[in-house]
This record gives structure tokens, C-alpha cells and sequence, in this order.
């Protein structure tokens, strides 16, 4: 049976991301020692914490290194949340940081007069992931057309490559990326775990996944 | 759009759902996982337990549930009740709650809230105002409102926001149990201070009292128990009505 692996930096509880992969078909262990992820046949990053003590637990883990080494080989790859901003080449979250360079891009706090403008941070609920007419929808992603994704973040991705940027959302008039990637790898900035059927849909179509 | 949440609430005591949830097809009414499920099907945007007895004793119990549910429903889970400490928080979390709720210990360790809002982010951390009318104005109440603060229930708000946490489940405790709808000024006053989201909660009878608490009252999400409870009205009709009326909602 095929495996999935999904990324534990000791960060706090990977249970609902666990379980939902578990109940769209995969075999989910969470892997801690960088060495056994070569043994997956797909990896999912989930987001929980700062970026930076996600950034800092990759790398004293080396499993910023072996990420990078199975991204490279093809891997299937599903970030999630803070695993989809920690691809990014920095985050300003807190002050300046180096990120993964995955996807080229940077992090960013939502603008600062937002909540001035009755516009609350974190950006809290359900909201929409918009596909351009003009390209394909992403397979991955497709389930979610015409659905709503659960969201909470104050920080959001802007890819330099507009062909990363694989769907879009905006919270009051400030557009930014619900899910980038290129290749073998997607990252979404919702919880998919937390979706109900659309995001368990999704989690299933990312387990079917060929790139 | 960003959707308005419509939130059930459920009562728990020693991990079982208490005060009278009515499903008709349900088989046992006590059974959190199954009451999770019902409200899942109906489409609801997240759902909140709180904790009745939080009593020492019951805590595993409680930790226990939350992670039954957890792995039954995939949407966001709050859990409130006898919240005292950051280990508190963190056991919830574990066990599988996206959200915890922290009431009367906000008030005696306001600091809490910050430890807790920087420790697991602010979007973790939930602060339960109970307010009562006294005077001119609120005043926050502990213990089942019957505990008077002396504290002014809009500035405790705006300084639970400003020390980081992420919603305010605001309840008005003369509304609560009436069925008259939700303490609108209350509600306003409250969401015009923080820039933390805020859940109106307390006194819903009817589909509009919803539909107020969101329009007049500004709320981000509007929670309910007795009325999805006991069958008065579905998540999805209630999804509907708003709808109809121009609320941005999930259908």
C-alpha cells in the first residue's frame, strides 16, 4: 500500500490532519527523522505555529534538506496552512526570514489598516478559491470548484510566478494565493482537514494525484 | 466573500451532551460524536463545546471526547470550560480542539490570554465575555452570571483583543434563555472596539434574531444552542434564510 508521510516538527497536533488523510484513502505515519522520508510515496507539510520555529525545527532536523532532495525526485507534495508559506523564500512574520525557496515569493502580514476598514485579522472563516478562466484547474484542486475552504491566517504568499499562483481568494479587497505550487508540488493556504467534504474531496484527489 | 459562521453550541458535562439535545433520528442523544455528525450534515460552519461541570476530576473525559469528534468531523472545534492554564490549553489542543475558550480565568489572570495568544497563536484563543446590563452599561459576570466584576464588559473586550486573542464569544447574560434575540447594542458596541472576530452569543429564538446579531449587531459569527437543539430550526434553514436576506453564509 502506498505511504504517506506527513511532517512532524513538533509543533502541536497533526491528529485532524492525520485523520482526514486517513479517511480519504491513505496510510498516514508521521515522520520526524529526515532520513525515513525517502521511504514515502507522498508528503504532507501541515502548517502549525510561527514560521519562524517552523523554519528553525526543519532545518535542525535536516529536513529542510531531505525535503528539498524528494521534491526534486518527483514526490508528490501537499503543504498546508504554514507548509505552504514556508515554501516561500521569506516571511515577514515577526521580522525577516528565510523560508524554503520551494516557490520563489514572499510572506506578508494582510495590510495594516485592514481592521481600521471592519476588516478582522486573522482572516477567520469560510471563503472562496477562484479559479483563472484562462488555464486548467489543477486536479488537486478541482473538487473545490464552486466550494468554500476553511481559512485563518494573518499572513498570506504572493509567488513571483504568476503561473504558480494555482488559485485565488481575497478577504475584503486584498487578493492574495489560496493554493501555489508547480511540478510535483501544491500548497494550499486553507485547512482542507478542517473543509468538511470539500477538503476531505481535495485530500482525496491529492492522494490519487500522478504529476 | 467571507462567509458569516453559524455556530451550534453544545453543553457537555463528563463527556456526554447534556441539557436536552432532540434529534429526532438520533439514538442516543447524549453521544457528542453522533450530535457532531448531525451538525456536519447540516452543513454547520464550526462547533463549540463547553464544558458545564469542568470539574478536575473530568478532564480526561473531556480531553477523551474532544479527540472522538475530532476524528468523526472535519470542521473547526472550540472547546470552553474550566480553561485555568496554559496546560489546559495545550491538552485541549492535543486532544484535537482547534480552539479553546477561556472565561472566568481571564478575568483573574488577564495575562494568561497573552501567554497563551503568543504560545499558540492568536487565532487558537478564544475569550467567553458573559455581560450583563448594569447602569448604563455592561458589566462582565462570572460563573454563570452570577458573579458581578465591577468590570466594564466593552473595554474587557477591547483588551482581550488588543492582548491577542483571536475571537470574542460575547454572551449577554440578560438576553441568554429568553428567546427575544441577541443583546444588539451589546453585540455593536463590542465589534466596533476589537478587531478580534466576534461570535454573538445568547437569547436566539428566531431565524431573524440570527440575521440581526450579523446586520445590527455586526457579529462575524452568531452561535446558538436550544434552537438547533430541540429541532425549532435546521443549520441549513438557517443558512437559508440568511442567504435570502443577503447574508454572505456557506450554502
Amino acid at each position: 500500500m502506498k505511504r504517506t508521510g506527513l511532517i512532524n516538527y513538533g509543533m502541536g497536533n497533526l491528529h485532524s490532519v492525520a485523520k482526514a488523510l486517513e479517511k480519504t484513502g491513505g496510510q498516514v505515519e508521521l515522520v520526524s527523522d529526515a532520513d525515513a522520508l525517502k521511504t514515502y510515496d507522498r508528503i504532507v507539510l501541515p502548517g502549525v505555529g510561527a514560521f519562524r520555529d517552523c523554519a528553525t525545527a526543519l532545518k535542525e532536523t535536516g529536513m529542510d534538506v531531505a525535503l528539498k532532495e524528494r521534491l526534486a525526485a518527483g514526490t508528490p507534495f501537499l503543504g498546508i496552512c504554514l507548509g505552504m508559506q514556508i515554501l516561500m523564500d521569506v516571511s515577514y512574520e515577526f521580522g525577516r526570514y528565510p523560508g524554503l525557496g520551494i516557490v520563489s515569493g514572499t510572506v506578508k502580514h494582510f495590510p495594516e489598516d485592514h481592521p481600521e476598514r471592519g476588516f478582522k485579522i486573522p482572516h477567520m472563516g469560510w471563503n472562496d478559491v477562484i479559479f483563472s478562466s484562462q488555464r486548467e484547474t489543477h486536479p488537486v484542486l478541482a473538487p473545490l470548484a464552486g466550494q468554500q475552504v476553511y481559512y485563518v491566517h494573518s499572513y498570506c504568499c504572493t509567488p513571483v510566478n504568476p503561473e504558480h499562483l494555482l488559485a485565488a481568494c481575497s478577504y475584503g479587497d486584498h487578493p492574495f494565493a489560496a493554493a501555489i505550487g508547480h511540478d510535483n508540488v501544491v500548497a494550499v493556504q486553507f485547512h482542507p482537514e478542517k473543509s468538511q467534504r470539500a477538503g476531505l474531496a481535495m485530500l482525496e484527489s491529492f492522494q490519487q494525484w500522478k504529476p | 466573500m467571507l462567509s458569516k459562521r453559524i455556530i451550534p453550541c453544545l453543553d457537555v458535562a463528563h463527556g456526554r451532551v447534556v441539557k436536552g439535545v432532540q434529534f429526532v433520528d438520533i439514538i442516543d442523544a447524549g453521544d457528542p460524536v453522533e450530535a457532531a455528525i448531525k451538525y456536519d450534515e447540516q452543513g454547520a460552519d464550526e462547533l463549540t463545546f463547553l464544558d458545564i461541570r469542568a470539574s478536575h476530576e473530568s478532564r480526561d473525559t473531556l480531553y477523551h471526547m474532544v479527540t472522538e469528534v475530532a476524528e468523526h468531523v472535519f470542521m473547526p472545534l472550540t472547546v470552553g470550560g474550566g480553561v485555568k492554564a496554559l496546560s489546559d490549553i495545550e491538552n485541549l489542543l492535543h486532544a484535537g480542539a482547534d480552539k479553546v475558550s477561556i472565561n472566568t480565568a481571564a478575568i483573574f489572570t488577564p495575562e494568561l490570554v497573552k501567554e497563551a495568544a503568543e504560545r499558540f497563536g492568536s487565532s487558537t484563543i478564544v475569550v467567553a465575555v458573559d455581560a450583563k446590563s448594569v447602569d448604563n452599561h455592561w458589566e462582565c459576570f462570572t460563573h454563570g452570571g452570577r458573579k458581578p466584576t465591577g468590570i466594564n464588559a466593552v473595554d474587557w473586550a477591547k483588551r482581550m483583543s488588543d492582548y491577542g486573542a483571536g475571537e470574542i464569544l460575547l454572551t449577554s447574560m440578560d438576553a441568554d434563555g429568553t428567546k427575544n434575540g441577541y443583546d444588539i447594542p451589546l453585540t455593536r458596541a463590542v465589534s466596533a472596539a476589537v478587531t478580534a472576530n466576534v461570535i454573538a452569543s445568547g437569547g436566539v429564538g428566531t431565524l431573524e434574531h440570527l440575521a440581526d446579531g450579523l446586520t445590527e449587531g455586526k457579529a462575524d459569527a452568531v452561535l446558538a444552542a436550544s434552537i438547533f437543539h430541540f429541532g425549532t430550526f435546521t443549520i441549513a434553514e438557517s443558512k437559508a434564510y440568511l442567504a435570502k436576506k443577503g447574508i454572505p453564509v456557506r450554502l
